[in-house]
């Protein structure tokens, strides 16, 4: 095992120098780590910041000159790849896409920032969740085009008026913000989520499909998009703009009416 | 503990039951809830702001009321459908909070043997009742 415990350096050495008209802010990370605890813990750390940073940057921060152990997951860090959904304050964001400015006090006030793993996974360590149940729920609705019969000799023409139909819900990058942030996902995890909705929407309602019967059949069940109570907290988390709640109440509606 | 990659292409869910159930529960609460606006407001206004209110209720009000079978059939409707309707959000609700599967099972029992209860005896009284009666 190469990596330490020893929970005062960074993975980058030492700290770079403070730039001009960068503030303190205090970030409170709600850590675990299995090897040594039994129940999550808080850490703060009081970091030099940039309003014009993300709080992905402060994350960064604290693992490459604080403290190396932090765990989180990241990959492209511009808000496309979805890797780094977290509760920030208390709402479901991508770390990548919210700046530092928007969370500032106002005044002298100190700035404290909390940072959550996102809810209703299990926690592997620190901000790193097990993603498997939100992806075994998104493929169980069949998210890749189904047709029967022979395949066609040119490709599959659609109008301008059929793709705006599912326009919406192709903006979907699985970052599970929608997901992890219904209360109906939280209590009982065999619900699909709004994830798992919004890609079956994506097929369901597009004319090149022909398997929308079945996922519509996935979708009637018990765990399906009856169990959707229209809170909208998904609608709110979803760091795509994409109208998640709409895209449920099409999918009920589809089902309402038996009519795609 | 078996390896979590032991069959990846496993569907770990059952296959969908292909019932209407869930569809129609959640259909009934729109509907009922439209019809217990009207007809729980306009109980509430007979019964508590309509000639003098609250205090002209007694025995010989609700048996005159009873007299006419359209307040039988009003009252009866509001029974039905409230307890259904509650019923139902109940269920709903257990679903979604309870944590073991026996919790569940018992709650929902418990609601169901309420439910049952609590409707027959109101029909019973509705049907059964009697203005002449004498103690």
């Amino acid at each position: 095992m190469t990596a330490t415990a020893e929970t005062t350096a960074g993975s980058r050495g030492s700290q770079p120098p403070v730039p001009d008209g960068a503030v303190t802010v205090t970030v409170k990370i709600r850590r675990f780590n299995p090897e040594f605890d039994d129940e999550p813990r808080w850490d703060s750390f009081d970091i030099p910041a940039l309003p014009s940073d993300r709080v992905l940057n402060l994350l960064h921060y604290i693992k490459w000159y604080v403290d190396g152990t932090l765990t989180f997951r990241r990959s492209c860090a511009h808000g496309i790849c979805g890797s780094d959904a977290m509760r920030i304050n208390g709402v479901n964001r991508l770390a990548c896409k919210v700046l530092l400015k928007d969370l500032l006090q106002k005044g002298d006030k100190q700035t404290t920032i909390t940072i959550e793993p996102i809810k209703g996974l299990p926690v592997n360590k620190d901000l790193l969740v097990d993603m498997e149940p939100f992806f075994e729920a998104f493929r169980a609705v069949k998210p890749y085009l189904v047709t029967y019969g022979n395949e066609p000799t040119r490709e599959r023409i659609q109008s301008v008026a059929d793709r705006e139909r599912f326009d919406d819900t192709t903006k979907c990058i699985l970052c599970a913000c929608c997901t992890t942030s219904c209360p109906v996902y939280w209590t009982e995890g065999s619900y699909f989520g709004p994830a798992a909705i919004v890609n079956a929407h994506r097929f369901i309602f597009d004319s090149r499909d022909e398997g929308a019967e079945e996922r519509l059949d996935i979708l009637n069940d018990i765990d399906g998009v009856w169990r959707c109570r229209t809170t909208f907290n998904c609608t709110d988390a979803c760091p795509r703009g994409i109208q998640v709640t709409k895209a449920i109440q099409e999918v009920k509606r589809a089902l309402l009416f038996k009519r795609v | 503990m078996s390896l979590a990659l032991d069959k990846p292409r496993q569907p770990r869910r059952p296959a969908a039951r292909r019932s209407n159930g869930e569809l129609y529960s959640w259909l009934f609460m729109r509907l009922s809830g439209l019809l217990l606006v009207v007809l729980v407001l306009g109980h509430l206004f007979i019964m508590n702001i309509l000639d003098g209110g609250v205090h002209k209720i007694n025995f010989g009000f609700v048996a005159g009321r009873w007299a006419s079978p359209f307040w039988q059939f009003w009252d009866l409707a509001m029974l039905w459908l409230a307890q259904i309707h509650g019923g139902n959000g109940l269920r709903t609700v257990i679903n979604d909070y309870a944590r073991k599967d026996s919790t569940r099972f018992w709650l929902k029992m418990l609601l169901y043997v309420s439910m049952v209860l609590i409707i027959s005896l109101g029909t019973f009284v509705i049907f059964t009742f009697d203005p002449n009666i004498s103690n």
